[in-house]
């Protein structure tokens, strides 16, 4: 089916055209890092992990796009999600792709990659968390091309597809709590030491990565013959509605514990986040970012004249990626390194070089993500889906 | 039988020979002289037995088995005192040990080293952290 | 005799098999000599190397801009000086005390008792963090105690540095030795780009029979730095923590940490 791929539109080359681009730039940066050092990213002593780490932890949660298609069309026989399942199994493909490429841009060793292999380590959560994304990259990459190829072909899917199927469920929900446990179980951040990290994880995984495919298939819907189907893309804006709320309720109930408790550890980070701590507010305007877009979401998404509405839905699903983007991709990782384990506030801000690379790495996935979508659509088209 | 674009594949297939070829036919008449190792170092001039931690040619195939090995050693296990087949004993370090006697680094390893294509800075790169003994040159 | 092309290809791949398994057995068959190693007695040994810091003296007795612990560490490990806070490499160094120990400081306590400096460096912690999230088991806990380093195997990933409650770890952001400012010392090895590296307690000079160089640096200003076995009743440094009241960074958090600071 990969030859779907070799052939399109004008536009479907410009695309991959531009995203090749951004692709040689990033990888120029990358070389400028393996020659001088991660001196030339923005990261310090005190602020070890930034835009890589973050970016990673953001787009393990889009991965959850599939399970949150999966699970109701093979456990609960949604019938509606026949038609998108494959769509959300090849995003989940894309996200959980650059995962480990945000890992090695951010490794000072890569060439030393493997050793993670060599000398496995079962007691460390990082272990986990290169076995999980892989097992579900595997996963999602086997099932959605031979439930593509049967589609295509009109035949059954082939019986050992099954279990794989049945087994990325839970494994959906194993890749956020691995990533999760990553940071939640450090004794030295505050922010992060919380039991509901991994439950926080879930809820914003299950709206964001929901969210961004809702908006995938209005994509494909405008620009190809393929429509996924207004009841697909409801019940989907019914799940991020929900999810959503949820994620803010878990945010809500961080800022209780801190500040009701008063205990300085857990009002720290969040001033510094919300507020600015001691003039250090250079993350104030992207939380307040995260806030404003996800109290629109909610709005655009809980009032069903509006959730209905085309437009309004498509505008209240970016309101909920990039808040979540915010909270998470940007106010999580950073946030838990204030204050330092001495007291201080380091801030942190991404290089252009940084940027560059974060930037290649988003092309990879989004190249992916479009060739994968062109086989998925082609098919789709042909059997007259 | 019919091949198509026969004439592009007979191209493409010479121009992939060709390139895969290329070690061999372009260096080829010219002569490289094997490198030259030089023991003349102070410290083996006053050896009685000028014998090396493994015999020499255990010594050429298996210094970096040797070397792995003593790391592991004294990074993981804190075992730093080795003890040779002919019962000398030496203290597992290339830096401290090695060097002792080798210290002309620049006409020993480096000799074998850039001759098969090992150049510093790429490979070995022990020596960004090990530390090359200061030559007289 | 009559044999089809698939038998002929099927009887040729057993018998390439059988060929192969002539080298593989030879391969078994030759072990190497076990290597033999025999004991260095010139080392120290323990069972828990700790270190027991006297506030009291290093302020009392020392100048308040003695840094000569610092300065010997760094100097014996090829520490590099990369001279902005961003990228510093650190191995032992004073911060204030309430950066320190901050949630034992109140208001109320003497003025300048908050800016006095407290030698800080790893505290080789008995239940260590970094040792359970390294992937790679390139930071590892010795028999000793002492928490190591493998610099040949280390990925970067900075994983410990996120782990570590006490900022003790530091990244090489840069290739070290164009900043090593002092004279490279010719018998331990620098670093290169892309590990992280902290303090080693000393243990390659442990193995020669001497005492950390801190230590010794200190020994010969202050004398505020006791280093010994924490499982030796008769070290100096359980000695001198039977004598006076001492306090851990973040003792809370379950560490356990092995360095002690006598106020």
């Amino acid at each position: 089916m990969l030859e779907r791929a070799m052939s399109g539109s004008p536009r479907y080359y410009k695309l991959l055209g531009a995203l090749a681009v951004l692709m040689c730039l990033g990888f120029a940066s990358y070389l400028l890092v393996l020659e001088k050092g991660h001196g030339v990213t923005g990261l310090s002593r005190d602020v070890s992990w930034g835009l890589y780490i973050a970016q990673f932890t953001f787009m393990i949660g889009i991965a959850a796009s599939a399970v949150m298609v999966v699970m109701p069309y093979y456990l609960h026989n949604v019938k509606d999600f026949g038609r998108i399942a494959v769509f959300g199994e090849f995003l989940a493909v894309a996200a959980v792709g650059i995962c480990p490429i945000f890992i090695i841009v951010d490794l000072g060793k890569p060439m030393r990659a493997f050793n993670m292999l060599i000398y496995p380590t079962l007691w460390s959560v990082l272990f986990w968390s290169f076995i999980v994304q892989t097992g579900y990259l595997l996963l999602n990459i086997l099932i959605g091309w031979n439930v593509l190829e049967a589609e295509r072909k009109g035949t059954q899917v082939p019986g050992w597809v099954k279990p794989l199927i049945y087994i990325s469920i839970p494994w959906a929900f194993g890749i956020h709590t691995v990533t999760a446990f990553v940071y939640a179980g450090l004794p030295g951040h505050e922010y992060w030491l919380t039991a509901i990290l991994a439950a926080r994880f879930l809820a914003s995984a299950f709206c964001s990565g929901p969210a961004l495919l809702i908006l995938l298939c209005f994509l494909l819907k405008k620009y190809t013959r393929f429509d996924p189907g207004r009841p697909a893309i409801s019940r989907l804006a019914n799940i991020v509605t929900y999810a959503m709320f949820i994620s803010i309720f878990f945010v809500a109930l961080e800022f209780f514990t801190a500040f009701y408790s008063g205990i300085p550890g857990l009002e720290e980070p969040l001033k510094y986040l919300f507020v600015g701590l001691n003039g250090y507010h250079r993350l104030v305007p992207f939380m307040w970012l995260f806030v404003i877009l996800g109290v629109a979401a909610l709005v655009l998404l809980s009032v069903p004249k509006l959730r209905n509405n085309d437009k309004y839905l498509m505008i209240g699903c970016a309101c909920v990626f990039f808040s979540m983007w915010f909270e998470k991709g940007v106010g999580l990782t950073l946030g838990g390194f204030v204050p330092s384990p001495f007291n201080q506030i380091v801030q942190y801000a991404p290089t252009i070089p940084e940027i560059m690379i974060a930037l290649g790495v988003y092309s990879v996935g989004a190249f992916v993500l479009t060739v994968l979508y062109k086989i998925a659509v082609s098919v789709k088209e042909e059997v007259g889906a | 039988m019919k091949i198509y674009d026969g004439k592009y594949i007979l191209i493409g297939l010479i121009i992939f020979i060709v390139l895969a070829t290329f070690p061999v036919w372009f260096t080829h008449g010219r002569t490289v002289a094997p490198p030259d190792l030089k023991l003349d170092t102070p410290v083996i001039g006053k050896m009685a037995v000028k014998q090396c931690v493994l015999p020499k040619e255990e010594m050429i195939t298996g210094h970096m088995k040797l070397l792995n090995d003593w790391r592991t050693q004294v990074v993981r296990n804190n075992e730093r005192m080795y003890v040779a087949s002919d019962g000398k004993t030496y203290e597992m370090s290339l830096q401290n040990e090695c060097m002792k006697c080798h210290s002309n680094k620049s006409e020993f390893c480096d000799r074998c080293h850039t001759y098969a294509g090992l150049e510093k800075g790429v490979d070995p790169y022990c020596w960004n952290c090990h530390i090359a003994p200061k030559e007289n040159k | 005799m009559e044999t089809t092309r698939r038998t002929f290809l099927k009887l040729g791949g057993v018998c390439t098999l059988g060929l192969g398994t002539l080298p593989i057995v030879n391969a078994l068959g030759k072990t190497d000599p076990e290597p033999k190693f025999v004991a260095n007695t010139r080392e120290l040994t323990a069972r828990r190397w700790a270190m027991a810091i006297d506030l009291k003296a290093c302020w009392e007795r020392g100048d308040p801009k003695c840094r000569e612990c610092t300065d010997a560490c760094h100097t014996t490990h090829n520490v590099p000086d990369i001279g902005n806070r961003q990228h510093e490499v650190k191995w032992i160094w004073s911060e204030s005390y309430g950066n320190v120990f901050w949630s034992a400081a109140n208001p109320y306590m003497p003025l300048d008792l908050d800016r006095k400096p407290v030698m800080v460096l790893c505290n080789h912690c008995a239940e260590a963090p970094c040792v359970r999230v390294c992937p790679t088991q390139a930071t590892f806990k010795r028999a000793d105690g002492i928490t190591v380093i493998d610099y040949h195997r280390c990925i970067g990933c900075r994983f410990c540095m996120a782990a570590c409650p006490y900022g003790a770890r530091s990244f090489n952001f840069f290739e070290p030795r164009p900043y090593i400012k002092t004279e490279l010392n010719p018998r331990f090895p620098t670093r290169d780009a892309g590990v992280v590296e902290k303090c080693n307690f000393c243990e390659e000079r442990l193995s020669m029979g001497q005492i950390p160089a801190c230590v010794e640096a200190c020994n010969k200003e202050a004398r505020a730095m006791y280093f010994g076995d924490l499982e030796d009743p008769g070290s100096e440094v359980r000695r001198v923590l039977a004598q006076r009241y001492s306090i851990r960074r973040r003792p809370e958090l379950g560490t356990g940490p092995g360095v002690f600071y006598l106020i």
